[in-house]
């Protein structure tokens, strides 16, 4: 079944939004702790407006009205770590189409991961990134860059430059930063720009050619298992850096409960650690590689259902402060391959909003922290002005049917790759409409 | 002479008293002038024999010590690295009770490793000056730019000073605050935090990885040399990302006091730690003065330290 759906052009001269109110809405502000019905109104590319009583006496003319028939209206949804592939692996994705994935999804901005060809760790592949985003994109995207120059994990890429360029945050995600003194020399850098160092926490040689979980699948498989401790290793040893540093450090799409526990113990100490995890790693477990399903092939890779529950208990006490899709399109040619020599990754914007809303359906998660992890609590790990339902802030807004059942299609994503573990899954929730700076990108059903 | 010195060496400025600073600036600011007149010779260290042995290359300070020395008189031997017994493979110590055999009455040093300076002082009989050890002390250093601030200032206590850079690896660094601090100043330091030793805040300095608001009100801006040959592995990203955030422009001066003085211990990079144009400023920049006051304040040093010499008083 194709739903039908309407998508705003990428213009960069296109007119200021006039003035929009958002009527019969249910407002969640997870920052401030709001939940109730009431109204916005967005003026220009900024929040005007918003409360129980606006409107309550009608709209006046001259204002359009969107009705979100009392479905929820939260800050748009920011993803801090998505994969699109431009530049080098356009065939992949491109910043156009990861831009309209997201929008499908009810993401307003993105966060893109460096591991480019080439790979983003020079002022000028920033500003290409931001230049392409401009003229092509329907959602905000913003760099992420290398930690080190080309990913190579010795030489500091020039942090300082490249966050006055824009840069969001640094990785070499897709690889560790393994060495210990240049990890401790970029979180010790990484201080005098306060710049968040995002880690891919996996021991290489630990993990050595791992392709999944190490355990009773991988054995029955005869595939080789890549331990919990590759993760778990790094974490701690970080955890370390960051409390001599000072530095900021995050726990990319963390999946072992060793590293949730770790990383929890550390927030209570003090240390300025945060973590994230994927849909993925808290809706699946290692049984999805089923018969060598390379759909579920990804890194670090599905593990077992107590680190599937840890992940989940780690959400709901705010140990792990986001929840970000780690969106990693490949072609059929990459994944059509023995599992061993198939790609990681899965694709997940389209997929971000029911998955993440399983756990509130099964109430392991609550509403607000759920919406929190994709809005307030990246802003503020990113250093975003966004993410939250406030007078003068950007009007970026997703309206979502949190109940909405569904069937996942793979076939329908807008992103330019189909490689989920998801399709024909049942789900319940979707984004209705995805606003950017006050104008509608995204509509479900016209 | 009231106030004398005390000590059979100069091995570093910690644990120098306010009082010992100051007799040896005071000392050093009379062989100004001196070395201004055609005729420079004074033949206070006649028949006593000075040896220079840098075991790390140098031009300005080792050519200072050989003049001052030899204004003073004295008979002066430059020994080196590449001269040395030390290729051969003979221990420090070793090199160390060799010269010692040889009568030198003053010995200076300069070596690569931090405490090595020490380590020989306590086989020898004669006196020795610290010529820069590892990252430990440079005093003559301290001193010859403590000279200048107090001859453009009037004073050291109550100002404030920013000392910008390669703060880990710098020896002069830490002598310098040792002796603001010791006379009353205040000591800012300025550099990216990879460049900044562990607890350097307990040495009584503020620490700023900004360079706009550590140099916010300073009297002083004290410039370092990024320490290339120091450095195991990356500090920096880049000389490019360097200067731009901690170069020395005259942008980033007009934080400072208006007539903020620039200092540097040189060799300077150029377009790495300053800014060519700040570096040739002669209304700020005080780099040349700082080489031609370490003269005077190695005369000074070699003073002092012949007075405490025991056969003096026997020639006499």
């Amino acid at each position: 079944m194709t739903v039908a759906a309407t998508f705003a052009s990428p213009d960069p001269k296109a007119p200021r939004p006039g003035r929009v109110a958002y009527i019969n809405a249910r407002l969640i502000d997870p920052e401030s702790g709001l939940d109730a019905p009431g109204a916005l109104l967005t003026e220009g590319r900024q929040i005007a407006d918003l409360g129980p009583r606006l409107f309550a006496d009608g709209v006046p003319e001259g204002i359009d009205v969107v009705d979100c028939w009392g479905h929820v209206l939260s800050p748009g949804l920011i993803d801090m770590h998505v994969h699109f592939r431009e530049p080098g692996h356009e065939h992949k994705e491109t910043l156009e189409t990861g831009s309209r994935s997201a929008a499908a999804g009810g993401v307003t901005t993105v966060a893109c991961m460096p591991n480019t060809d080439p790979v983003i760790d020079d002022v000028a592949l920033v500003h290409f990134i931001e230049r392409r985003a401009r003229e092509t994109a329907i959602v905000r995207i913003h760099p992420i860059a290398a930690i080190t120059r080309g990913l190579k994990g010795a030489e500091l890429a020039e942090m300082g430059m490249l966050k006055e360029a824009g840069a969001v945050a640094f990785s070499d995600d897709g690889l560790p930063v393994y060495d210990t003194l240049v990890m401790r020399r970029a979180l010790s850098y990484s201080t005098a720009f306060d710049a968040l160092v995002i880690q891919h926490a996996e021991d290489p040689k630990l993990s050595a050619c791992g392709c999944m979980n190490e355990g009773e699948t991988a054995t029955r498989l005869g595939l080789p298992g890549i331990p919990n401790a590759s993760e778990a290793i790094v974490v701690e040893r970080d955890i370390r850096l960051a409390e001599i540093t000072g530095g900021r450090y995050h726990v990319a799409h963390i999946s072992t409960a060793e590293a949730v526990a770790a990383v929890r113990e550390a927030r209570a100490r003090g240390v300025r650690v945060s973590a994230e995890a994927a849909p993925h790693h808290f809706v699946l477990n290692e049984t999805a590689v089923g018969d060598y399903l390379t759909f579920a092939k990804m890194a670090p890779p599905l593990r077992s259902e107590a680190d599937r529950q840890a992940i989940v208990e780690g959400l709901a006490d705010g140990t792990v402060e986001a929840i970000a899709t780690d969106h990693a399109p490949h072609d059929q040619d990459s994944k059509r391959l023995p599992f061993a020599h198939a790609a990681n990754g899965v694709v997940g914007l389209e997929t971000l909003v029911p998955l993440t809303l399983e756990l509130v359906h099964a109430r392991q998660l609550d509403l607000r922290r759920a919406l929190a992890a994709v809005t307030s609590n990246p802003a503020r790990l990113l250093g975003l002005d966004r993410g939250v339902l406030a007078k003068g802030r950007p009007a970026d807004l997703t309206v979502i049917d949190i109940d909405r059942p569904w069937c996942i299609d793979a076939a329908q994503f807008q992103s330019k790759s189909k490689n989920s573990p998801f399709g024909g899954r049942a789900v319940r929730g979707r984004a209705l409409r995805t606003v950017v700076g006050g104008r509608t990108v995204f509509a479900l059903g016209g | 002479m009231a106030i004398t010195y005390p000590h059979q060496h100069l091995l570093g400025i910690e644990g120098l008293s306010p009082a010992e600073i100051t007799l040896l600036l005071d000392l050093a600011e009379s062989y100004i002038a001196l070395n201004r007149r055609a005729d420079k010779k004074k033949d206070l260290l006649r028949g006593r024999t000075l040896i220079n042995m840098f075991f790390e290359s140098s031009t300005r300070t080792r050519t200072s010590f050989e003049l001052a020395g030899k204004r003073l008189g004295a008979d002066v031997i430059n020994m080196s690295t590449s001269s040395s017994s030390i290729k051969k493979g003979e221990t420090l110590i070793d090199t160390a009770l060799t010269l010692n055999a040889m009568r030198p009455d003053v010995l200076v040093v300069r070596h690569p490793d931090s405490g090595a300076v020490r380590l020989l002082a306590n086989h020898v009989a004669c006196a020795i000056i610290n010529g820069g050890d590892g990252s430990h002390e440079h005093p003559t250093q301290a001193l010859l730019d403590a000279l200048v601030i107090r001859r453009h200032r009037g004073r050291l206590d109550g100002l404030l000073v920013a000392i910008c850079g390669d703060i880990m690896h710098s020896r002069v660094a830490r002598s310098n605050i040792h002796l603001l601090t010791t006379m009353g100043a205040r000591v800012r330091l300025v550099a990216p935090p990879t460049l900044l030793p562990a607890a350097i805040a307990r040495m009584g300095v503020e620490v700023h990885h900004d360079m706009r608001s550590g140099l916010e009100g300073c009297d002083i801006v004290m410039m370092l040399r990024l320490q290339t040959e120091r450095m195991q592995g990356a500090f920096v990203p880049s000389g490019r990302e360097y200067f731009h955030f901690y170069g020395l422009t005259y942008d980033k001066l007009a934080k400072a006091k208006p007539d903020a003085l620039i200092m540097h211990p040189g060799p300077m990079n150029r377009g790495v730690e300053i800014d060519s144009a700040v570096a040739d400023d002669i209304t700020r920049s005080v780099i040349l003065e700082q080489v031609e006051l370490g003269v005077a304040v190695r005369q000074a040093c070699l003073e002092v330290l012949a007075r405490n010499l025991p056969s003096l008083q026997h020639n006499q």
